[in-house]
């Protein structure tokens, strides 16, 4: 039995507890926004968020997890997250579709620990999470855009 | 295995030099040239199987320092395999696999050398490896411990000889201000530096043992703590 | 509550439809243009949505004044939803805000494409096939609503205006909402013709609009086929071999079915299925699983001896004349002529949408089979599912889902995919609902991959340094498995625009194992590649400048020169020159009507490979139905093509194996590879034309003529970084 905290609520798995926290958080929990790419950490579809901090969920077994902390993107708030996505909506981000709930993860973690990113820590930020349609340019974007906010 | 007692060592070294033997796994990609996809090392390094030689084996050499010389050379198996020379980059990006290839997703050392904002290190790097179940054959696990960094720059090894790691690690503003008996404790106790012979399910760990690693830094300290020539 | 509560967290939220089922909930869903209502006020519209009023095929009016377009095209990113929603809108005169989209259901009747005649989404064909289908659709809605006002009102429809989803007769004052009138326009008869507007009265097209799919694409609500669940689903896995054409010979399930949640395991055709309470069991249960493969009619070659064998075809007796202008052979190897040639590989490419392709399949009480997929060829599915289920396919529905990408990968006349997932249906019985899923092995390994092909190319220089002759030869699998000239093999080879006098294409169609399939832009994927970076070299050997020399060859007044042209002034190219240490490569190609032309910035990375900085891109498809998404597909296009350009290759490597399993060896583009794109649309009141595609083509090409310029070293051979440096 494995206790931990999402979004805020106390749960608890008592399934095998190698069982990826993305699974747990999909078929358990029933949240889906959290998706599955690859499964080795190479996409980042499935990131959220553990004790504040990125992580990629499809290779975090849910035992390393007793009294964290996880995050999804139905959890998301605080005024990054409304910035990014704010700033996501408005210059239409998203093609697909499938990739972007990581990516935000990913662009909330950033301008959480840094809130002026330029282009290079965007880049380094992001380059663990892939979009096959490559929208990239307007992730960038979108990023900046979102620090502009949280200026002004 | 890190808090084994120097008493059992020798049991310990023979039961992994029979598991290095029979390695039951094939080679991974992590462990393949991946060109070819063959292996791009010879698994097993001859002598001995896997392992390293203890240090009575130097007992021959009468030469105090040729004797330290050739203790230090027997660490280099372990400190110029890949397992170790990955995170010891020259550049601030890690390397991964036996052919030394950049890492996977292009991860960044970071300020601090635990990786960049939004993408730490321990974004994939949990507290322990990872077995990852059910999907590419290549990648049985991710390595994880809950110091998971690159080593700073001033201790890249990427590229240099071992004789010029030699006189690094020595050198107190490249060690992370390290005397020598604290250099010789950290390559004996350090439970990141232990990582390389538990690296996790399809990537081959490094000859020997931590132990027996650490008893050859004691005797290289002993002997004068002398580098290679070149 | 169900398995998918609709959650009232901030921000704005697609519609939702809740559906109960004998077994569990399901989500349909609706989605609505942002800037519009809130959570519950749109849910509460859809919930009034039941009471709609069909006035035809495609338009949905309901008593709350919400339209419903129904899109006979999927929506996996290049956004058809909100395009053919637009050209709906703009006929009817709705205000954007009362908008719907969902998926249409599959009939290849009613909702066929008219680029295809079954219903399908693909060939950037969208909005082309159904620019004037859709209008009239509106007009239609238009006309009903409008004769419904005369009627109520007692006046002549010519006096009655709609504007902005408001019906009004000025001269009575009279006014009204759609949806009061709704019920009594749908009795109203539809007209024959419906007017439809001159482009000079577009209020809609031409204009930027924010993405219906957006904001569920942006909170993570948005429902794709991995999303759905039922009570008491079985999730499946197969294990497949990694030879092509390998077979199961025995298999030892005995430790896959102790891993607790693994329910049972089945041969079936394609494999060896798993079936497990949860998505984990079932991945453990499969790597458990013990499968001996008989490769006896397996493909045994690598891919090197494919190519090797390739090459030896040409030249030889199974080449078919796909173009022959003048006489090559008597211009090629002239005195006086300079004559160039360049053999040319290409290899396989997996498409490697972000989303694996899956399934979901519940039988109802009735006997009927309901079907939750990224249906790219809805009818295609549906009849693959009646016929390994056994049931008629009247009592087959195929529900579309939002799909996470495709690039051709969920396009296949026979739906080989769909029959995988209805056997492991069938085999487990039909009792329970199942998911079947492919993990990212499953779809890099799972073959229809973009074929090999080998092109031999030979072109003469005169001593003014015109191009006189070319002589190109294809070699390559037939995607259309045609034994004749097949166009997905040649196309912009064969009818290229460039006015050479003595041309030649050949090809010769191929046999493997090997199952294939288009990737995004076809045969352009490796045609523009060969063309624009051969006749890049010839012209750079006759002295000539890659842009002007380009428009020499063109015909004037053709719509290439026009993005060429565009696109030069976009960089500078005529005056400017690149930065120090950078080289600007050109490259310009037409694909499904719509022409594109890029300029790549490209400069030599630390690695050793090509950083691109830059592209600048001009396009022309003919109307712009909505400016934002052409460039968005223009930007998306160009990401896509440069990564298989830079570093993708699927390697069949000794004895058949596949070599590539994920993401670590079969790279896709990042973020800190992706230039900064600059994307101009000509004006044009043509036919719109497709934009899914074209934007791949010239990136290739455009990239390889500046790393040729900067190095000197010509570009015969893809990926350009080889796997060995793209780390594995």
């Amino acid at each position: 039995m494995v206790s931990f905290t999402l979004n805020g609520e106390q749960r608890q798995f008592d399934g095998d507890p190698e069982t990826p926290l993305l699974w747990v958080i999909r078929d358990a929990e029933k949240l889906t926004g959290t998706k599955y790419g690859c499964g080795i950490a190479q996409c980042g579809a499935c990131t959220v968020h553990v004790d504040g901090m990125t992580r990629r969920s499809c290779i975090t077994p849910i035992s390393s997890l007793e009294g964290s902390s996880v995050t999804t993107i139905e959890g998301l708030d605080g005024r990054e997250a409304e910035a990014v996505q704010a700033a996501w909506t408005e210059i239409d981000v998203p093609q697909c579709g499938y990739c972007q709930s990581g990516q935000i993860m990913s662009a909330v973690s950033l301008l959480q620990m840094n809130p002026k990113p330029n282009d290079a820590d965007i880049d380094g930020a992001m380059a663990g999470n892939i979009c096959r349609c490559a929208t990239y340019q307007r992730i960038r974007q979108a990023i900046h855009n979102a620090a502009d906010s949280m200026e002004g | 295995m890190k808090h084994v007692s120097r008493n059992s060592l020798a049991g310990l070294v023979i039961t992994l030099a029979v598991g290095s033997l029979v390695l039951p796994f094939p080679l991974s990609a992590q462990d393949r040239d991946p060109a070819t996809g063959q292996a791009s090392q010879p698994i097993a390094p001859s002598e001995p199987e896997g392992g390293l030689k203890s240090v009575s084996d130097f007992d021959s050499i009468a030469d105090e320092r040729e004797r330290s010389i050739a203790i230090f050379e027997e660490t280099g198996k372990v400190l110029q395999h890949p397992r170790c020379v990955n995170c010891h980059p020259a550049g601030d990006s890690p390397l991964q696999n036996m052919a030394m290839a950049p890492h996977q997703p292009p991860v960044q050392r970071g300020e601090a050398n635990f990786g960049v904002p939004g993408m730490m290190c321990n974004t994939c790097h949990g507290p322990e490896n990872a077995q990852v179940v059910g999907q590419s054959p290549d990648i049985q696990s991710i390595p994880g411990n809950p110091e998971w960094h690159l080593a700073p720059i001033e201790m890249a090894w990427e590229g240099k000889s071992l004789a010029e790691i030699c006189v690094q690690i020595k050198d107190e503003d490249r060690n992370g201000g390290k005397t020598l008996a604290e250099l010789v404790e950290h390559m004996a106790e350090d439970d990141l530096v232990g990582w390389g012979w538990e690296p996790g399910e399809g990537r081959e760990p490094v000859p020997g043992t931590q132990e027996q690693f650490g008893q050859l830094y004691e005797a290289w300290a002993a002997t004068g703590a002398h580098c290679p020539e070149s | 509550m169900g398995i998918h509560d609709p959650r009232t967290a901030g921000g704005l939220r697609p519609t939702r439809r809740a559906f109960l089922t004998g077994a569990g909930l399901v989500i349909g869903m609706t989605l609505a243009p942002r800037a519009f209502a809130q959570d519950h006020e749109t849910i509460q519209a859809d919930v009034q949505n039941e009471a709609a009023k069909a006035f035809n095929a495609f338009v949905r009016v309901a008593p709350d004044s919400t339209v419903t377009v129904l899109s006979k095209h999927i929506e996996f990113g290049q956004g058809p939803y909100t395009g053919l929603a637009t050209l709906v809108a703009e006929e009817l005169d709705a205000d954007w805000s009362q908008i719907r989209v969902e998926a249409a259901p599959a009939d290849d009747e009613t909702y066929k494409n008219l680029a295809f005649g079954l219903q399908g989404t693909g060939g950037s064909t969208a909005i082309a096939n159904a620019y004037e289908q859709m209008r009239t659709a509106g007009a239609t809605a238009r006309a009903m609503l409008v004769a419904a006002a005369a009627d109520e009102w007692g006046v002549p429809a010519e006096e009655i205006v709609v504007s902005k989803g408001t019906i009004s007769h000025k001269a009575s004052g009279k006014s009204s909402d759609f949806g009061s009138l709704a019920d009594k326009a749908a009795e109203m008869d539809a007209p024959s013709e419906p007017t439809l507007k001159n482009a000079d009265a577009f209020v809609l097209i031409g204009t930027d609009r924010p993405k219906v799919d957006t904001p569920s694409k942006t909170d993570g609500s948005a429902i794709f086929t991995f999303d759905i669940a039922f009570d008491d689903m079985l999730i499946a896995v197969v294990k497949h071999p990694d030879h092509f054409g390998a077979k199961v010979a025995s298999f030892d399930d005995t430790k896959a079915r102790e891993v607790p949640g693994v329910v049972d395991v089945k041969q079936v055709p394609q494999g060896v299925a798993v079936f497990a309470d949860t998505t984990f069991a079932a991945l453990k249960g499969r790597a458990a699983l013990e499968v001996q493969w008989d490769l006896t009619e397996a493909e045994s070659r690598s891919s090197e001896s494919i190519f090797q064998d390739y090459i030896a075809q040409i030249g030889g007796e199974n080449e078919l004349e796909a173009a022959n202008s003048g006489d090559v052979a008597a211009n090629l190897d002239q005195e006086g002529f300079t004559t160039l040639e360049s053999t040319m590989r290409f290899p396989f490419l997996a498409h490697a949408p972000m989303e694996p392709l899956d399934a979901v399949l519940i039988r109802r009480e009735d006997g009927s089979i309901d079907c939750y997929n990224g249906a790219q060829f809805p009818g295609q599915d549906k009849a693959a599912i009646a016929e390994v289920c056994e049931v008629d396919a009247e009592n087959v529905r195929v529900n579309t889902q939002l799909a996470g990408g495709s690039f051709g990968r969920r396009a296949q006349f026979g739906s080989p995919y769909m029959r995988e997932a209805a056997a492991v249906f069938k085999a487990s019985g039909m009792n329970r609902p199942v998911k079947h899923i492919w993990t990212r092995e499953d779809d890099i390994r799972g073959g229809f991959y973009r074929p090999i092909y080998v092109h031999k190319l030979r072109g003469s220089v005169d001593g003014d340094g015109n191009i006189v002759a070319w002589d190109q030869a294809i070699v390559g699998q037939s995607i259309m498995n045609k034994s004749e000239i097949d166009e997905t093999s040649v196309e912009g080879a064969s009818d290229s625009p460039y006015q050479i006098p003595n041309r030649r294409v050949m090809s010769i169609n191929t046999g493997l194992p090997v199952p294939i399939l288009w990737w995004r832009s076809v045969g352009h994927t490796h045609t523009a590649f060969a063309v624009e970076t051969f006749l890049d070299q010839l012209l750079e050997e006759g002295g000539k400048d890659p842009v002007e020399g380009r428009l020499a060859l063109l015909p004037k007044g053709s719509r290439e020169r026009g993005v060429l042209s565009r696109v030069a002034e976009m960089a500078g190219f005529a005056n400017g020159s690149p930065p120090e240490g950078r080289a600007w490569g050109v490259a310009v190609h037409k694909s499904f009507s719509t022409y594109v032309a890029e300029i790549a910035e490209v400069s030599i990375a630390e690695d050793g490979g090509p950083k691109v900085h830059k592209v600048w891109c001009a396009v022309d498809c003919g109307v712009a139905v909505n400016p934002n998404i052409i460039r968005a597909q223009m930007e998306g296009g160009i990401g896509y093509g440069l990564g298989a350009v830079l570093y993708d290759e699927i390697t069949l490597g000794e004895g058949g194996r596949i070599v590539q399993s994920n993401f670590n060896d079969y790279r896709s583009l990042r973020i800190s590879e992706m230039p900064e794109v600059e994307v101009e649309i000509i004006e044009s009141s043509q036919p719109p034309t497709g934009v899914g595609e074209p934007g791949v083509p010239p990136i290739g090409p455009a990239v390889a003529n500046a790393w040729r310029r900067l190095t000197g070293k010509r570009v015969e051979s893809l990926p350009i970084v080889p796997s060995q440096t793209a780390g594995a």
